[in-house]
């Protein structure tokens, strides 16, 4: 038997051997061949992990973090990991609901599946992070606490210095690709984060990681031999000084403007207030986005920074640098006079400019009453100065001077968003009014700063540092010097002077004299700096508002720009509050001396903290503004009630569901009825003031986020 | 033979031995490679017998105890009770019915305890000793068409009770018997069948439905002309040519659709479809519609599997990455590695070389086995080793074949080195009865 069919077992053998065969071409083909599945099993377990540094800190010139870096902590849930915890026990210390709690894990699992960790709240208060981390055992696996770096303002001050930092967009990816960003990256949108971001990001590194089927981490690729350490951002020390920032923003509460001082030494920025500012904590944090729209939308623009991206007519404080030109082009000295009979009448039919005192008057005393009929007499004789031929070179001498003062540019600031200003040139009239139909008639009322100039803040607080320096200025900026050298040149254009134009000593003097004298008997003397020789100028500027299409007058801005003390000039400083009513001596004067008084002496006596007090409190959102407000709260109002009231009807509509159509039609009209009585009611709750009456000003919101002392 | 014979160890074929302790050291070694996490305590958990890797060394003890019985088993015992052994196992399979355990889509599985127990898987060293038995039987007349249905249906009962169990693959190994039949004397028509059907069905897969009856046609007609000078000869010729053509446009045109529309679930027929690497067409899908709609929340990717298997192979180059460097297979990319995907593991972990190592020593304990089978005096020992042969070759190749992409998934162990209690005791008895059988080689059992 044994022997029967025996040659059948090599075709056996031969079916075994073949199938080998083939499985081991197969494998030589897999493993040997192709080389894309090394690559794919890559692909598969190796996660590529940017780490991200820690930003720069920021200091003021005492050396105080004014911006820092702090941990805010998130619990996070592995839904998958979380079965079978004491529900009831952790929803007590969460303060939620189980049916919140159930609303939360299923959200988190249609976001990051089951197997992966989801936020379930995020930036954990510091109780709830107490009880959670005291209990955490408990929910061990499912629950983690994990911490995220955040942006802190120690200070809450300098909102719009700083600015905020925000998620890149496209457009962002675009214009630095070469810098490494990726989307969901987050980086600075606006303020010293924005440009001074190549400093403050620091270096990221690169980690490599092993995840599993379910990318989840599994530990370090390789040790971590091929990771690439993070290098932190450099540390920013800037020259503000944030108790002066602070005390600027206490006195600018519930006004619209701004002030801006500079050391005119170094052309250091120690303070720069925009007003409605708001806490710069607001736009970190998990409610980022919320406050961004709540703030975007509000009608005080709280996210613009009026101190350099508003421009406004200068008003009378441009008169200093008026005397300025026509001492150097020699169309007057400091003995010229000129008399005031109520009225400037050098245009002849013309509309007359109004002139506040009447009387005689020299430079001295012109400047220091402000006087319009000087001013306009001395640019007449400027721009008709038989040296220029013509009214365009004569404008345009004029012209020199003005960009030479850093008028009509952008001065180049560290603080983004700058405007540019408007200085009026030959080009703008022709434009206008055609070549030849147009002199100094046209536009007198320049002389004075009202008409087409316009400045910002930081311009006039930058010509008040020119003057105090005598002829020379160094260009704004926040940052004096960055940690570890400035590898990005960002602070090149800070280190030299700007010596424009070649005005002796002894014209400076002069403006000097006057701008004294306004502190001592003109329009500014109410603002006097007991101790200290202040130089200042009052402003008050004329303005309008398109209303409706037509061009409406509104209140006044008051403005006043300074710099003390005059022997040795340590601060240069203007501060503009719009449409205050009144004079530029009423509100900006007072705000101002309290500035300098704060800066020079460290500290404001026990007899000027009820003025600190009364300016702080003072009320002055413009009228426009305050109207748009109420209009925008009573519409969130009447939404609100509208939402009510559909609740209310479903509400009675699910009780109603049997009975017929009508009688729940019935219902429905007549609770539209009876809808304004609740919305009327909200109304009269107090704290929520509907109207600002002039009396109590107080009662005005502050700006929701700021939180004052 | 009732006199002990104190030397167990007189005859046995110690390359079998070695080669089987081998593998299962690599199957170890692989299950450990699958499963350990970093920081793992290896030798406490090892005591424990909380990891598979433990579980396996469990099993591979319990494995030596039965082949050490096993040797001292009388080999006259196995031709004794193949018959008793074979209704024991249908027994057993027939229990499943009523007591199965629900676990992962198989109906195979009793729960014992912590332990699983698959009567489908270990039945088939009843169905090897009892088909050798039949075979052996001196009444047996091989070449007649009934004993060799018998035969058949010796092989196949169990398999069409695995198949009721939902267990098509290990109802599939039953088909590796028709090997042992055929060294017996099974025309080798019927292999030659069998292979050209497997090539139709294949070629169904492959061609368009009427693109193929073309082809077959013309097939057809070149046979009739170039044989034509024969069926002048011979007119039944003629007839067994269009019978056959016949038959083969028909399976292709009429029985294939059927099968794969009535009797295989979707998720069969789509891994069928995707090992010669085509998408499903429309109407078997339509034929399916409920189970589609039953599964569209989850629809899962079909060649997931295959695919990361092969990236898990593949990426293991030539010399492999290293016994616990395998990113693929210690992080899950690949399902069931440590089961029916335990192949991965060995060629990410140690390349086309480790590999290659394997599938010699498989190759080595094939050709041994047979080499055994035919050294056998006595029929029966020849027909159960040719059974073990049939049925190690069928595991073998199909489970690589299918991780490398080659056949359709189909779950089966690979043996010695999937994890796995019932495979590996069922492997190791299977192996120690022939080790045991050979040592008595000279003796002619009935």
């Amino acid at each position: 038997m044994s022997v029967f069919n025996q040659s059948r077992s090599r075709i056996i053998l031969l079916i075994f051997l073949v199938a080998f065969v083939v499985i081991i071409a197969q494998l030589f083909y897999l493993q040997v061949i192709s080389g894309k599945y090394r690559q794919m099993a890559d692909e598969n377990a190796i996660l590529k992990k940017t780490v991200y540094p820690p930003r720069g800190l920021v200091f003021d010139r005492k050396r105080k973090a004014i911006l820092n870096n702090t941990l805010t902590y998130d619990l996070m849930v592995t839904p998958a990991q979380a079965r079978g915890i004491d529900t009831l026990f952790f929803c007590r210390l969460m303060e939620i609901d189980t049916a919140e709690f159930r609303k939360r894990i299923i959200s988190s699992i249609i976001k990051n599946t089951s197997q992966k960790p989801s936020v379930f709240e995020a930036s954990l208060s510091p109780q709830k992070y107490a009880r959670i981390q005291e209990n955490l055992w408990r929910f061990q696996n499912g629950f983690y606490v994990q911490e995220r770096p955040i942006r802190s303002y120690p200070f809450e001050a300098g909102a719009n210095i700083f600015g905020y930092l925000g998620e890149v967009d496209t457009n962002y990816l675009k214009k630095h690709a070469e810098d490494g960003y990726v989307s969901g990256d987050y980086a600075g949108m606006t303020g010293i984060e924005a440009s001074y971001e190549k400093a403050l990001m620091g270096q990221r590194g690169v980690q490599y990681l092993i995840k599993d089927n379910f990318s989840r981490i599994q530990g370090p690729y390789e040790n971590g031999s091929l990771d690439v350490a993070a290098v932190a951002g450099s540390n920013l020390y800037t020259s503000l000084d944030v108790e002066l920032q602070k005390l600027g923003e206490k006195l600018m509460s519930n006004k619209v403007g701004s002030i801006v001082a500079i050391d005119p030494r170094t052309g250091g920025i120690i303070a720069m207030v925009s007003s409605p500012t708001y806490n710069p904590g607001y736009l970190t944090g998990s409610e980022r986005r919320k406050h961004f729209s709540e703030l975007y939308t509000d009608p005080r623009k709280p996210l613009l920074n009026r101190a350099v991206n508003a421009a406004y007519s200068p008003g009378s404080t441009f008169k200093t640098l008026q005397a300025l030109v026509g001492l150097h082009e020699g169309v007057i000295n400091t003995r010229t006079t000129f008399s005031c009979s109520g009225a400037f009448y050098g245009c002849g039919g013309a509309k007359p400019m109004k002139c506040l005192d009447p009387g005689t008057f020299y430079l001295q005393t012109g400047i220091t009453h402000s006087c319009n009929t000087y001013f306009a007499n001395v640019m007449q004789r400027v721009i008709n100065n038989p040296k220029y031929p013509t009214q365009d070179s004569s404008l345009r001498a004029w012209n020199k001077y003005m960009f030479g003062f850093g008028l009509g540019h952008r001065l180049g600031v560290d603080v983004p968003t700058e405007r540019r200003g408007n200085i009026p040139t030959p080009e703008d009239f022709n434009k206008i009014y055609g070549e030849g139909h147009w002199n100094f008639c046209t536009y007198r009322s320049v002389s004075i700063g009202q008409g087409e100039v316009s400045t910002t803040p930081i311009q006039v607080a930058n010509e008040m540092a020119y003057i105090a320096n005598k002829g020379w200025y160094i260009i704004p900026h926040v940052v004096d010097s960055i940690e570890g050298g400035d590898k990005f040149g960002l602070l090149e254009k800070y280190r030299n002077r700007v010596v424009p134009l070649d005005i002796p000593d002894s014209i400076f003097e002069a403006v000097h004299e006057g701008m004294q004298g306004v502190m001592e008997s003109g329009t500014g003397r109410g603002a006097q700096v007991p101790g200290v020789v202040v130089c200042g100028k009052t402003g008050t500027v004329e303005n309008y508002a398109r209303v409706n299409g037509e061009m409406v007058k509104q209140p006044n801005h008051s403005f006043f720009a300074a710099f003390a003390p005059r022997a040795n000039p340590r601060i240069a400083i203007m501060c503009v509050v719009e449409n205050s009513g009144r004079y530029g001596g009423t509100y900006a004067a007072p705000i101002v001396s309290l500035m300098i008084e704060k800066y020079i002496n460290d500290t404001i006596s026990a007899a000027r903290k009820p003025l600190e007090e009364r300016m702080a409190s003072t009320n002055l959102i413009p009228p426009l503004m305050m109207k748009e407000i109420i209009r925008m709260d009573s519409l969130k109002r009447s939404k609100e009630a509208e939402r009510e009231l559909k609740n209310e009807l479903k509400n009675i509509k699910d009780t109603l569901q049997s009975e017929d159509n009508p009688t729940a039609e019935e219902v429905k009209v007549d609770k539209k009825k009876d809808n304004r009585a609740p919305a009327d009611s909200q109304r009269q709750k107090p704290g929520k003031p509907d109207m600002l009456t002039p009396g109590e000003p107080a009662r005005v919101p502050a700006p929701k986020d700021r939180t004052r002392t | 033979m009732n006199q002990r014979n104190p030397a167990i160890s007189k005859g046995i074929d110690w390359s079998l031995v070695w080669i089987y302790l081998l593998l299962v050291a690599i199957g170890l070694t692989a299950i450990f490679a699958a499963t350990y996490t970093e920081g793992d305590p290896v030798v406490q958990s090892f005591l424990r017998f909380k990891t598979d890797y433990s579980k396996q060394f469990f099993f591979f003890c319990i494995a030596l105890v039965l082949a050490l019985f096993i040797l001292l088993t009388d080999s006259k015992f196995f031709s004794a009770t193949a018959n008793l052994g074979y209704a024991l196992g249908i027994f057993f399979l027939l229990l499943v019915f009523p007591l199965h355990s629900n676990i992962k889509g198989t109906e195979s599985i009793i729960k014992l305890g912590s332990f699983n127990f698959q009567p489908a898987e270990f039945c088939k060293i009843f169905v090897a000793l009892a088909l050798a038995k039949y075979l052996s039987r001196p009444e047996t007349d091989f070449t007649k068409t009934r004993s060799q249905l018998i035969a058949g249906a010796i092989a196949l009962f169990p398999a069409a009770l695995t198949i009721l169990q939902s267990e098509t693959g290990l109802a599939l190994v039953y088909l590796s018997f028709f090997i042992v039949m055929y060294r017996e004397g099974l025309p080798s028509l019927i292999l030659v069948v069998g292979f050209s059907a497997a090539a139709l069905i294949v070629a169904t897969l492959v061609f368009e439905k009427f693109t193929l009856a073309v082809i077959l046609t013309v097939l057809a007609l070149l046979v009739i002309y170039f044989t034509r000078r024969q069926w002048k000869r011979r007119t039944s010729f003629v007839v067994n040519i269009v019978f056959t053509w016949l038959l083969c446009v028909g399976i292709q045109l009429y029985a294939v659709p059927l099968v794969f529309k009535k009797v295989l679930k979707l998720y069969q027929v789509e891994r069928i479809y995707s090992t010669v690497g085509k998408e499903v067409p429309d109407e078997y899908v339509q034929a399916h519609s409920d189970e589609v709609a039953k599964n569209k929340d989850k629809k899962k990717d079909i060649n997931y599997n295959v695919r990361q298997s092969k990236i898990a192979i593949g990426s293991g180059r030539i010399t492999g990455k290293g016994l616990l460097k395998a990113t693929q297979t210690r992080y899950d990319f690949v399902p069931e590695q440590r089961t029916d995907f335990i192949f991965c593991t060995v060629g990410e972990g140690f390349g086309f070389l480790g590999t290659l190592v394997l599938l010699g020593l498989y190759l080595i304990l094939l050709f041994r086995v047979v080499t055994i089978a035919e050294r056998q005096r006595s029929t029966f020992s020849r027909c159960y080793a040719y059974g073990v042969a049939s049925v190690f070759f069928f595991h073998i190749a199909i489970n690589i074949a299918m991780t490398i992409g080659l056949a359709p998934v189909i779950g089966i162990p690979l043996p010695f080195i999937s994890y796995g209690g019932t495979s590996l005791l069922t492997f190791t008895i299977m192996l120690f009865i022939l080790i045991r059988l050979d040592a008595d080689r000279h003796m002619v059992l009935r």
